[in-house]
């Protein structure tokens, strides 16, 4: 086997994901945790593809993801912040990640994300315990004929009972757009006019792995809830 | 880049695939091709040895998740081996060695696999 063509491009194991190299996120829910793909989630697995053609754009496949590493936040919808690692999406890096529940609530649901792999052409994301989704997700471009297509593909599972509940009553909605919103507002700013994002959705795994049931206990979104459900509590005793 | 090679052998209800080259989203058809054969012959274990190949991107990672699912739902056993320390590095990374058995050699894999 040739040693390390690829050794460069992915991150070290870690047994505690760490957020230090990360500057303006009010909460860090992710240091100390770990990171949770695929086969750590409870609910039913997906794979979305959501890819575009950059036409009327001039760049290569690694022009387009050399600036979609340096200014990935700014292509994200307004409701949700991406607080990039200071040492800019590189394999190992931790970043910080404001998420909205539910359009146009007022509480966020503070996670993160691990850069995995990156390379000149490609790089991935996966989740830690405790967000919503135990992913990872993969922004990519290539070359087709004379245009550069460029695409994110996501493998996720709902993490936990609630994560799926919510998922099926409307986060999986929620996430499309999310990711559909993204992807045009980068290929607008890679020089793509009119950019239309074709979406392909395939759940790959209906079974739920009731096994991964504990991972309730990681939820942000119950610390979420019950830090705002005691709000009233804390303000009284400050007070 | 190079090609994705996928060649099979067969002991008794076990299936070696024997990946070589490399392995990317591109290996999709290649790779659920050779463990189809694998199991449409009957095999109830299926040992993946990685000791050909050259390179795998996270694309190669999400196959890998791809054909432990549909392992699972076939009711397969999915066992690795060829492994060099910074493809299991990658496995523990990403979490992958949970679901999939490792081993040293293949002949400690056949053995595992009751073979």
């Amino acid at each position: 086997m040739t040693p390390g063509r690829d050794t460069g491009n992915w991150a070290r194991p870690v047994d505690k994901l760490s957020a230090a190299g990360v500057a303006g996120a009010k909460v860090d829910s992710v240091s100390g945790k770990r990171v949770s793909g695929p086969l750590q989630g409870f609910g039913q697995l997906w794979q979305k593809t959501f890819r575009v053609r950059l036409d009327g754009s001039t760049m290569t496949p690694e022009e387009v993801i050399a600036t979609w590493k340096e200014r990935f936040p700014t292509f994200w919808p307004k409701s949700a912040t991406f607080y990039a690692p200071l040492a800019g999406i590189a394999p190992g890096e931790v970043a910080l990640l404001d998420l909205s529940p539910a359009p146009g609530s007022p509480i966020k649901l503070s996670t993160g994300v691990m850069v995995i792999y990156a390379d000149e052409q490609s790089f991935t994301f996966m989740t830690p315990q405790g967000h919503t989704l135990s992913a990872w997700i993969t922004f990519s471009a290539e070359r087709d004929g004379d245009v550069t297509v460029a695409q994110a593909q996501a493998l996720e599972r709902p993490s936990d009972p609630f994560d799926e509940m919510a998922y099926l009553l409307g986060g999986n909605r929620m996430n499309n757009a999310f990711w559909k919103e993204t992807i045009a507002n980068m290929a607008r700013h890679m020089g793509a006019a009119e950019p239309v994002v074709e979406t392909q959705i395939v759940c790959i795994d209906k079974r739920r792995q009731w096994r991964q049931v504990r991972n309730l206990r990681h939820s942000i979104m119950l610390r979420t809830a019950r830090h705002t459900l005691t709000a009233p509590v804390r303000w009284l005793r400050r007070s | 880049m190079s090609a994705t090679v996928i060649g099979l052998d067969r002991a008794g209800s076990v299936a070696t695939l024997h990946i070589g080259g490399d392995i990317t989203s591109s290996s999709e058809g290649d790779l659920m091709a050779g463990y189809a054969k694998a199991t449409d012959d009957g095999a109830r274990t299926v040992i993946l040895d990685f000791s050909g190949m050259e390179y795998m991107n996270s694309g190669g990672i999400g196959l890998l998740v791809t054909l432990l699912v549909r392992a699972q739902r076939g009711g397969s056993r999915l066992l690795a081996t060829g492994l060099s320390e910074h493809y299991r590095q990658i496995l523990a990374l990403t979490r992958l060695d949970e679901a999939i058995e490792i081993h040293d050699s293949e002949a400690a894999a056949m053995a595992a696999a009751g073979a």
